[in-house]
């Protein structure tokens, strides 16, 4: 069925039933219990959790595929994000212009760098893309100001022309980005006992992205050209021997992994129409960098994973404060309970950051294969060493 | 992949578990509010989002314990605070409306994208009725505008651009806040009557909305002195070493120097003007002066001795003597150990008004509350008398103008205040063209 078959297709499939039914998957416990704080399905968070996913499906199709390690990914986004809030502030607020836009965009930008980077490999085409993107920031700074709108970023007004549309709503406000005039930015909130299940529009068009994008990352991973790009990766020196120029199979690679940066910038800008400089900041393209690593590098789901492991820390941890946390350990007696809070704070809130850099330096110590390489042991924990044929053909996936 | 599959599995059995009993009552009361997050329950839900991280974790740390110690006053633990001082009774001491005030934080990271992240999860999960808070005015520009989309109330934190409440205004954002066409409108008098009317400024601008709209006003409110502008240098917000920008200061013929700078910046930039020995110098005749708009008690400590004698304007300072200042500074103090900075005084303020505002409409609905703080006017929190204007829903209130202490006593006392500069002098027309260009809008409630 479409081209792929067997354990793809499941793969696939696993990955629809899991971001159609997320809105359940992420909300599992009721709305007034204490275990509420570690929900994470409402919209804001869930269109987080697939957009980040397209970015990193996309970087893995470079960095899984050739290895060169792009570490300025987030250039594209950025640019993404900014042509598609201008094409929201000159042309519609209809999102399907404005996420081609982006696309196109962001792939001829990847063209540019990718040309000149590609020129050398390893730690310098890092730096090199390090460097572009870090140019990049800053001219969205400086020079670029009138196009960007500088530290207080790109955002929509009421005298936009929008020639496709309306300057101003009918209430008297900015009009809301929608698709066909299905709004966005609109949920429905469904009631089950305690539960509330949130189901917003933006989130199913994000997800609905992420399913076609990973199906094109399969067909990109299973198809002759991702057989040369893993050739790259193994022994890029012996294929130029054998008389084969690599370098257009790489930029082809970088260009796609770019555009796919680009479409996870559109769709930010489409969930949320503003756009700021510091999603171009070396820090974000770090972050993909950390996604794709965590969840499993050159793994088809990986990257999927990471990003949201990376996204739920960043959004759930970092809102826990000592206030929640008195609350948790009130049953204790007083000077533990301080003793516990105080522990704890520096784990949680601001220091969101700390428990991930933990929990990163522990998967890449004992799951050099990222989480991915976690399911996997688990898996074959639970069946059992009865079925050992299985186990090899099990162990080579994260490899792939 | 087993681990997912598991996990869902277990969680598919539970859903269709929980089906069975909950059928009768599945797909009710979907959407039934007339509002964003109406409170339903005994309590309501306020959101503080402010920087934990980056260049002003200082000033977020600071607006904290003052929302902290707010929600306190309004739950009627402590002292009461302001709510004693307040010239609107109608606060209680029991919440907002008989309900318990409960709050979220989150981290505003001082990047708007950050922020808005923040502010969306505040709102959609935690069902926040208010969003408050912020430290760059970059961010509550962004802010604003969400809870404007949401349909939720933003009572805006430290935000000293004249853009907040000018052309990126909205129906549902408030500011106590001043802005820098108030801070300039303060300084000139003082500066004319220090400095003279004959004088060349060279300025050292952030580049972003604050530093744009506050060098445009400053510019306007010397140059209407007599003073000239000899150059406008723009600084990226991320600059740490300001060495090049006041090399070219030195021969350019100005003898006064305006920093445009907030935060870490205004701290490393005066380091190394005065390293420059640009405060010795003499030029024109005249001995080379420099000034900084937008001051904090934070700012003075991170620039240690090179702040004496150094000219800016306030929005508030805790050594003030009326007799909110001293009910806020004595709680805050008795609750911290230290007294609260102008960022912290702004935020517990902004927080009284909004649950006044709501008591006075009798309605958490944005409509209600927007209609009850536009035009109103109050005393007792610190500012002296105060008017919140419906035109642009900025407050009018007096402005300081310090400077800094020649022989502070002790780390509290390193700013002193000059002169309080009355709320007419600094009062303009709503269509004045610094803060031309926006519109209100209408009020969105949401839902």
């Amino acid at each position: 069925m479409l081209g792929i078959k067997g354990k793809d297709l499941t793969l696939l499939g696993v990955v629809a039933v899991l971001a159609l039914c997320a809105p359940f998957i992420l909300n599992p416990f009721p709305q007034d219990s204490a275990m509420a704080q570690f929900n994470a399905g409402y919209p804001d968070l869930m269109q987080r959790f697939v957009i980040f996913g397209i970015f990193a499906v996309g970087f893995n199709i470079l960095f899984g595929l050739t290895g060169y390690l792009s570490f300025g990914h987030a250039a594209f986004l950025g640019v993404g994000s900014y042509s598609a809030v201008w094409m929201f502030k000159l042309l519609s607020m209809n999102v399907i212009p404005a996420i081609i836009l982006s696309v196109i965009v962001a792939g001829l930008f990847a063209l540019l760098i990718g040309f000149i980077s590609l020129r050398r490999s390893g730690i310098y085409f890092s730096i090199l893309t390090l460097a572009f993107a870090q140019m990049s920031f800053n001219l969205a700074y400086s020079v670029l100001t009138p196009i960007t709108n500088g530290e207080t970023g790109l955002q929509l007004s009421l005298d936009d022309p929008r020639v496709l549309g309306t300057s101003v709503s009918d209430t008297g406000g900015i009009p809301v980005t929608n698709l066909f005039g299905l709004e966005m930015r609109e949920t429905t909130t469904m009631y089950f006992g305690d539960w509330a299940f949130q189901f917003s529009n933006g989130y199913y068009f994000c997800a609905v992205l992420l399913l076609v994008s990973f199906y094109i990352s399969i067909r990109i991973f299973r198809s002759p050209f991702g057989l040369m790009l893993r050739a790259v990766k193994s022994n890029q020196t012996r294929l130029n021997y054998t008389g084969l120029n690599t370098r257009p199979y790489t930029l082809a690679a970088f260009v796609i992994s770019g555009m796919y940066a680009g479409l996870a910038g559109g769709l930010l800008a489409s969930m949320d129409p503003l756009a700021g400089a510091e999603r171009m900041q070396w820090t974000a393209s770090g972050e993909v960098v950390l996604m794709t690593i965590l969840g499993g590098a050159g793994t088809l789901i990986g990257p999927v994973l990471g990003a949201g492991f990376i996204k739920y820390f960043e959004n759930i941890f970092s809102k826990i404060n000592d206030n929640v946390l008195h609350q948790w350990f009130g049953g204790l007696p007083e000077g533990l309970e301080n003793g516990l809070v105080w522990v704890a704070e520096h784990f949680v809130g601001s220091g969101w950051h700390l428990t991930l850099g933990l929990l990163f330096m522990l998967v890449v110590t004992f799951l050099p294969g990222g989480l991915v390489e976690g399911g996997t042991r688990i898996g074959r924990l639970i069946r059992g060493k009865t079925r050992r044929a299985d186990e090899k053909s099990a162990q080579s996936k994260p490899a792939e | 992949m087993s681990k997912l599959l598991t996990r869902r599995g277990l969680l598919k059995s539970g859903a269709v578990g929980g089906a069975g009993l909950a059928l009768p009552t599945i797909f009710t009361a979907s959407s039934a509010s007339a509002f964003t997050n109406e409170p339903t329950g005994g309590t309501v839900t306020l959101g503080f989002n402010v920087p934990q991280s980056g260049p002003y974790a200082d000033e977020g740390a600071d607006e904290l314990r003052a929302y902290e110690l707010a929600v306190e006053h309004l739950n009627g633990e402590g002292d009461g605070g302001m709510l004693n001082t307040f010239s609107s009774k109608a606060l209680g001491g029991n919440g907002i409306m008989g309900k318990k005030v409960a709050y979220v934080t989150g981290d505003t990271q001082t990047k708007s994208d950050a922020a808005r992240a923040s502010a969306k999860s505040m709102i959609e999960k935690d069902g926040a009725i208010m969003i408050t808070g912020g430290s760059s005015s970059g961010v509550a520009v962004a802010v604003q505008g969400l809870c404007q989309e949401a349909g939720v109330i933003f009572m805006a934190g430290l935000t000293h651009s004249n853009d907040t409440t000018g052309k990126d205004k909205k129906a549902n954002g408030f500011r106590h806040f001043f802005n820098a066409y108030m801070s300039a409108a303060a300084l000139a008098p003082v500066l004319e009557k220090l400095y003279g009317s004959d004088r060349a400024a060279y300025h050292l601008t952030a580049d972003y909305t604050w530093g744009w709209t506050q060098q445009e006003s400053i510019q306007a409110a010397t140059e209407a002195l007599g003073w000239t502008t000899v150059n406008n240098v723009l600084t990226p917000l991320a600059a740490t070493d300001f060495s090049s920008y006041i090399a070219p200061v030195l021969n350019s013929g100005a003898d006064v120097l305006v920093l445009n700078h907030y935060g870490g910046n205004m701290v490393n930039s005066l380091t190394n003007a005065v390293q420059f020995g640009l405060r010795e110098k003499q030029v024109n005749g005249k001995n080379f002066e420099i000034v900084v708009p937008l001051y904090s008690e934070l700012m003075a400590k991170g620039a240690g001795q090179n702040i004496k004698g150094i000219v800016g304007s306030q929005n508030w300072d805790w050594k003030l003597s009326d007799e909110g200042t001293a009910a806020f500074v004595k709680s805050f103090g008795t609750k911290y150990g230290f007294p609260p900075s102008q960022a912290a005084q702004t935020c517990y303020a902004q927080t009284l008004l909004y649950a006044d505002a709501v008591e006075r409409a009798g309605s958490f609905n944005p409509c209600a509350v927007g209609e009850a703080l536009a035009g109103f006017e109050f005393d007792g929190l610190g500012n002296g008398k105060t008017l919140y204007r419906a035109d642009d829903h900025q407050c009018f209130k007096d402005v300081l103008v310090v400077k800094g202490a020649e022989d502070p006593q002790d780390e509290f006392h390193l700013v002193e205040i000059v002169e309080v500069t009355p709320v007419d002098q600094v009062t303009y027309d709503p269509e004045h063209p610094m803060f031309a260009g926006g519109a209100l809008g209408e009020c969105n409630p949401g839902a």
